[in-house]
């Protein structure tokens, strides 16, 4: 019983392993960077233009006007890790439907190397927003009797990213698995299916949340005042 | 009753009890979620996409509490270092 692709060895020289966790998650930056690659080529701004080009407009639209919705008020700046860490696990639980495929986010490396990004981003985009004493002094926000705890909050706001990823793919995996070996064919298709919309939901999730986490660090305590033309009507 | 059978019927009840009873209080808190969900949908239709998105997350945030109960049951099962360091002292004598 595999609890993780971490144990599919595909090769082994000494104590270095090649195990399915990093065979996949190459695969999947391969798929991605390579395809966005090729499909920005030749961009066309008139309004006849490649199916391709297409959906990646949708898709980076959409994520766009999440991120606006969270607020986060230039969501440019930001869309380039949000976007990837959506894009990333939404591929990695999509790709479920080719055979002898098992996702990466289903180990706790990861889920963990994920949360760590988010973990070391939310201090960047908040200290290149506020300035570092504003965002220190933020910390001690409302009494410095709280320090404590908002350092706590972070860490576990951390650890919850990891283990919720990595429990939400690996209970997909393993719930197939074991229906697999003892139910008729039609149990594992619609757990299958159930694991691909958990996994979308998972993925926006993620995102979302280190959405609100950056949102959090980088407003700052006097409300800046937005520019006055959403006012007119 | 020696080691082994001891950690055995200790790891296998706690798994089970351990997803059993996690699994008790997220289920009450989602569905308290989603019928407050449901009711402000009604009475606001056009704040649907808010409302939509923050209920995600919060089932989300309640879901996790769940996911550790499952994570803490699998390890016991399955990745038990009791388990492995009592059998590997029975395969050494």
């Amino acid at each position: 019983m595999r609890l993780s692709p971490d144990e599919m060895i595909f090769w082994q020289h000494g104590f270095i392993k090649l195990n399915g966790t990093i065979a996949f998650t190459w695969g999947l930056m391969f798929v991605l960077a390579v395809g966005s690659k090729l499909i920005t080529r030749n961009l066309s701004t008139e309004l006849k233009r490649s199916r391709w080009q297409n959906l990646l407009e949708i898709v980076v639209t959409g994520i766009e006007k999440q991120i606006e919705d969270v607020g986060l008020r230039h969501p440019k700046k930001y869309i380039g890790f949000l976007g990837t860490l959506f894009l990333f696990v939404a591929l990695s639980s999509l790709c479920t439907i080719i055979p002898g495929y098992e996702p990466p986010t289903g180990s706790l490396s990861t889920t963990a190397a994920l949360a760590l990004c988010v973990l070391v981003a939310v201090p960047f985009f908040g200290i290149e927003e506020q300035g570092l004493g504003d965002y220190l002094k933020s910390y001690a926000e409302p009494t410095i009797i709280m320090l404590p705890f908002n350092i706590i909050s972070e860490l576990s706001r951390t650890l919850a990213l990891a283990v919720r990823l990595f429990g939400n793919m690996m209970s997909g995996t393993m719930i197939l698995a074991i229906l697999l070996t003892i139910t008729p064919f039609i149990f594992p298709i619609a757990m299958s299916a159930l694991g691909l919309l958990t996994g979308m939901v998972q993925a926006y999730i993620f995102s979302i949340l280190a959405a609100v986490y950056i949102a959090a660090a980088t407003r700052g305590r006097k409300a800046r005042p937005e520019p006055m033309q959403e006012m007119k009507a | 009753m020696d080691n082994v059978t001891l950690i055995a019927i200790a790891s296998i009840v706690t798994a089970g009890l351990t997803i059993a009873l996690g699994s008790i209080g997220p289920a009450l808190g989602e569905g308290r979620a989603v019928a407050t969900a449901l009711s402000s949908l009604a009475q606001q239709p056009d704040a649907a996409t808010t409302i939509t998105r923050t209920l995600f997350v919060g089932l989300a945030m309640i879901e996790s509490i769940a996911i550790y109960c499952f994570v803490v049951s699998m390890i016991l099962v399955f990745a038990n270092p009791f388990w492995n360091h009592v059998i590997a002292q029975t395969a050494g004598k």
